[in-house]
């Protein structure tokens, strides 16, 4: 849907979209790599299971929510990438993933 | 007027703890910083983004370094060293945060980099600058319907051009500015969909006299549409009606002209832009009177000549104050830091009224314009009275025809239609349909909008996870 | 049209009345207060729910027994009329108990309001642990949870919808809904009463007063002295998530749109609907101990309602005996008892007389004696 208009050189940093490798700019937000994928929607609704996709880039609509380094609904508009990270769609309703201890999860959430 | 003088003593000073927080780190934010610092407040500011400048100088510390910098223009430059003050002005600066709620106090609740924190401030200043004016039609939640802002942001922070020829819809100068700045970076225009009423030209003429001051922007704005109509990109004008179709994405965009010309187009990309709001959502959960502004379509804080809200020692500057511009933000900024440098004991109140006046004579002349752009620019009927398919609430999924057969079922305000159908209990908080569904009451209940009211403004501002909220522990001074 | 009656509080005690008065053939006009009033009714967190509830007041017991017995027929009927669907599920609920002494302390409780009312066998029983687990699959337990106990008559619905279904349904059978009617004075006028609103007089002959926490300023021009007091609920709700959760439990539950639901505090602040961080991260942690990895979940909105609470908790149901015709009905139980609501007790005052079994719940028992 987008394109990128220069290379990154140095700055280039590799993230997963769910599971597969892409080349972003260190520093660009999750949302703008998103754009530029052939599959360029980032959730779908848990109401109806409609494809999104980022839309206002400024936080407002959230229609970038997507699950990051196992943080779910997170605005990718918001999330400058880093290398290595692991981004993931969501689709419709989030599920609870199970998590034994208390501390597990706040260290998961931190 | 609270007298907050000599209240030092009692709460005392820490690192969670500073004279004055400011929201946002845009033109307003970071023009009151300096001002306060300048004074010696102490200064926290919290933005949602990576780095300074706001909406209009997204990303100009990376960008300043780059060739790229010439072809977004002028006033994008101008904030690399706004930026650079800023960041020297000693305040504490905290990117990357989310500010989740802000209690009487003022304790506000922030999350960065997951974890949540509570900061203590004696006086606010919001600066949260503004979005752009949601105008759904059918088919505009579909992938490949964006903003023109949002477009615009790409362009600055990810060097990123729609793919193929893009289609552009809506009304106002980011358009127009979006476009030049579209071609010089090497993309390419399919279409503009010209969605300025016929006659508007006529209208906002009456307001010019008091603009004349500043010939040079309207200059500029006639330069781009020159410069537009040479690109040679087809321009459709008067145009009413949109809607968008695909399957799982845009495909094809129709539009209909007010003469009732119609056409249906192939389309990939369609940015729409139909002005801008002020951000009202921090001033509406701190309970701040707001009233309507007709020439803006909006709902503003209702502020004193400091930028002081209804709520003490609340200030709202910027864009969030009504839609003035990265040159109003600024002076706005100032006044409402020189306020409260007064109010906390730093600065004389005359020494205060005096450079507030030359303040204020900036925002005069930053805001003479405005009326004739306001009255240029007003979107048109069609943005607030969508067809009854079209999903009004992006979140829920609630369409206009839910909303207006619930508004003629015993005259219900916002607040009880928010109830009954969901719209505006997403995440994004009313943000996407809160005036819309405002518009709808109104034409249903044959109300002045301004008097419907905006639905009420519930905690959590941005989504905050449980295990965050668990972490906090209220006894002792977050670390 | 003039109304034979006119419920005065559209929340969902008023509405429920006033459908159910409706059906019967009455004119029935209900007038709601604005949209900014305190609003218990969209505040509600939604549970049909009989376990613990009741002790010392074992006629309370009885009514809400009763109105969860018609709740699946009022339900049936409601949501045809209405269209709407109140996701209203039976299928008993929970109490979670956390550590040894938490459970055995609710197992104590549950067997002493079973003793009071003395009726037959116990429709509640005490899960452990490993009996909990297999109940709820999909959820992995904090570790501190030793078991829950289960009520097998609890259920949950939307109390949103409900009034929603409410408010439609009494426009179906021809009463009439006014928002944003604020009723400033009762003046009695023979038999009749006269509503006098902002710029406009509105008479019948029968009216109930059903308006919560406003409504003791109504009753006393009616005679009737109601004492009461908000009580502050905080609620929270998360992201919608998939169904994990398929019981309701005392402040947790999963609802049919897939958020959660985690509540409610009782606090006595006056009359302040606002809501605070520290309630929040309260019923967080709280709830974070009961099931983990709901910290990975996202709170979307917080609010806070306030409970209309009468002395003893319990709700007041009279007829004003210097003004007859002029009614009360006044409860923090509005979802559990709208299927009494909606059927016996507008039945009674359809009737004009309010039957021996409501008596308990006369406001006079309040009344400071007057003599020994």
């Amino acid at each position: 849907m987008f394109r990128k208009l220069h290379d990154p050189g140095a700055q280039a940093v590799t993230v997963l979209i769910d599971g597969q490798p892409v080349i972003a700019e260190l520093g660009e937000s999750v949302a703008a790599v998103l754009l530029r994928q052939p599959e360029a929607w980032s959730r779908t609704t848990p109401v109806s299971q409609s494809p999104r996709a980022p839309y206002c880039m400024m936080g407002v609509c959230f229609e970038c929510l997507v699950e990051v380094d196992g943080l779910g609904s997170v605005q990718g508009c918001l999330t400058p990438v880093r290398n290595g990270m692991r981004i993931a769609r969501q689709q419709g309703p989030r599920r609870l993933s199970a998590c034994r201890k208390l501390s597990a999860c706040r260290k998961l959430s931190a | 007027m609270q007298e907050i003088v000599g209240m030092q003593e009692i709460v005392g000073m820490n690192a969670n703890e500073t004279d004055l927080l400011i929201v946002g780190a845009g033109p307003a934010g970071m023009a009151a910083a300096v001002t306060a610092r300048s004074h010696g407040l102490s200064v926290r500011v919290v933005d949602d983004q990576p780095t300074p400048g706001g909406q209009i100088w997204r990303g100009i510390e990376t960008v300043a370094a780059t060739p790229r910098l010439a072809r977004l223009g002028e006033a994008y430059r101008a904030g690399a060293e706004k930026a650079a003050a800023f960041r020297a002005c000693g305040a504490l600066y905290e990117p990357d945060s989310q500010l989740w709620q802000i209690e009487p106090g003022f304790r506000a609740f922030l999350t960065r980099e997951g974890q949540a924190r509570r900061v203590a401030a004696r006086a606010i200043i919001l600066a949260t600058g503004a979005q752009e004016r949601p105008a759904p039609f059918p088919g505009w939640t579909l992938p490949g319907v964006l903003t023109v802002g949002a477009a615009q942001i790409l362009l600055k922070t990810a060097n990123s051009v729609p793919s193929s020829p893009v289609w552009i819809a809506g009304c106002g100068p980011l358009p127009l500015l979006y476009m030049t700045q579209l071609l010089a970076a090497g993309g390419t225009i399919a279409g503009f969909l010209d969605t300025m009423p016929r006659g508007r030209i006529g209208a906002a003429l009456r307001h010019l006299p008091q603009g004349l001051g500043r010939l040079g922007d309207l200059a500029k704005g006639l330069l781009w549409s020159l410069a537009l109509k040479r690109a040679g990109f087809p321009i459709i004008r008067h145009v009413a009606e949109l809607r968008a179709a695909g399957e799982g994405r845009l495909e094809s965009l129709h539009y209909r002209t007010q003469e009732g010309r119609e056409g249906e187009v192939a389309a990939e990309v369609l940015l729409i832009h139909e002005g801008v709001v002020p951000s009202i959502h921090v001033p509406l959960a701190l309970g701040c009177a707001v009233s309507w502004h007709a020439g803006q379509h909006c709902y503003v804080p209702e502020l004193d000549g400091w930028g002081e809200t209804s709520q003490a020692n609340v200030f709202v500057a910027g864009d969030g104050a009504g839609i003035g511009g990265a040159e109003a933000a600024e002076p706005r900024g100032r006044i409402a830091a020189l306020r409260v440098a007064a109010r906390l004991g730093r600065l004389g109140e005359g020494s205060a009224d005096a450079a507030a006046r030359t303040e204020r004579a900036r925002l005069a002349r930053a805001l003479a314009l405005r009326p004739f752009l306001d009255a240029l620019y007003a979107p048109r009927p069609q943005v607030f009275a969508p067809v009854d398919e079209t999903l009004v609430c992006r979140c829920e999924e609630v369409t206009a025809g839910e909303l207006r057969a619930r508004a003629v079922q015993g005259r219900p305000g916002p607040n009880q239609i928010k109830a009954f159908t969901r719209a505006g209990m997403g995440p994004c908080q009313g943000r996407q349909c809160g005036y819309t569904m405002a518009h709808i009451i109104a034409a249903a209940q044959q109300r002045p909008v301004g008097e419907v009211g905006f639905q009420r403004i519930r905690p959590p501002l941005k989504p905050v996870t449980l295990g965050e909220l668990a972490s906090l522990d209220e006894r002792e001074p977050a670390a | 049209m003039r109304p034979d009656i006119i419920v005065i509080g559209g929340g969902t005690v008023g509405a429920a009345i006033a459908y159910g008065l409706a059906r019967t053939r009455h004119q029935v006009l209900l007038l709601d207060g604005d949209d900014g009033d305190f609003r218990a009714a969209r505040a509600n967190f939604g549970l049909v729910w009989l376990q613990g509830k009741g002790l010392g007041m074992p006629a309370y017991q009885a009514l809400t027994r009763g109105s969860i017995a018609l709740w699946r027929g009022f339900r049936d009927e409601l949501e045809a009329e209405a269209g709407i669907e109140l996701c209203y599920e039976q299928n008993g609920g929970l109490a979670f108990c956390l550590g040894e002494a938490g459970f055995e302390k609710r197992r104590l409780e549950l067997l002493r309001l079973h003793n009071q009312g003395g009726e037959g066998e116990p429709d509640w029983e005490m899960l452990d642990r490993p009996a909990l687990e297999r109940l709820l699959p999909k959820v992995t337990l904090g570790p501190d949870v030793t078991g829950a106990s289960f009520g097998r008559h609890d259920g949950h619905a939307n109390p949103l919808r409900l009034l929603a279904a409410l408010h439609g349904a009494l426009a179906r059978h021809g009463g009439s809904l006014r928002h944003r009617a604020r009723v400033e004075r009762i003046e009695p006028a023979g038999r009749d009463f006269r509503l006098v609103l902002d710029g406009e007089t509105l008479v019948a002959p029968r009216i109930v007063i059903a308006a919560g926490l406003g409504s003791p300023a109504l009753a006393r021009q009616v005679g009737l002295e109601v004492p009461l007091h908000p009580e502050r609920g905080q609620v929270l709700v998360t992201e919608r998530l998939e169904p994990f959760l398929p019981l309701p439990a005392s402040g947790l539950r999963q609802t049919g749109e897939g958020t959660v639901m985690i509540g409610a505090t009782k606090e006595h602040t006056g009359f302040d609907a606002s809501t605070t961080a520290d309630a929040a991260a309260r019923l967080s942690r709280k709830t974070v101990e009961i099931v983990p990895a709901l910290a990975k979940a996202r709170l979307v909105r917080q609010w806070a309602g306030l409970r209309i609470m009468t002395p003893d908790g319990y709700p007041i149901y009279a007829q004003s005996q210097s003004h007859p015709g002029a009614f009360v009905a006044l409860c923090h139980s509005g979802v559990t008892l709208a299927a009494f609501h909606a059927e016996a007790l507008a039945g009674a005052i359809a009737a004009g007389i309010l039957p021996e079994s409501l008596s308990p719940f006369h406001q006079r028992r309040f009344d400071v004696p007057q003599a020994a």
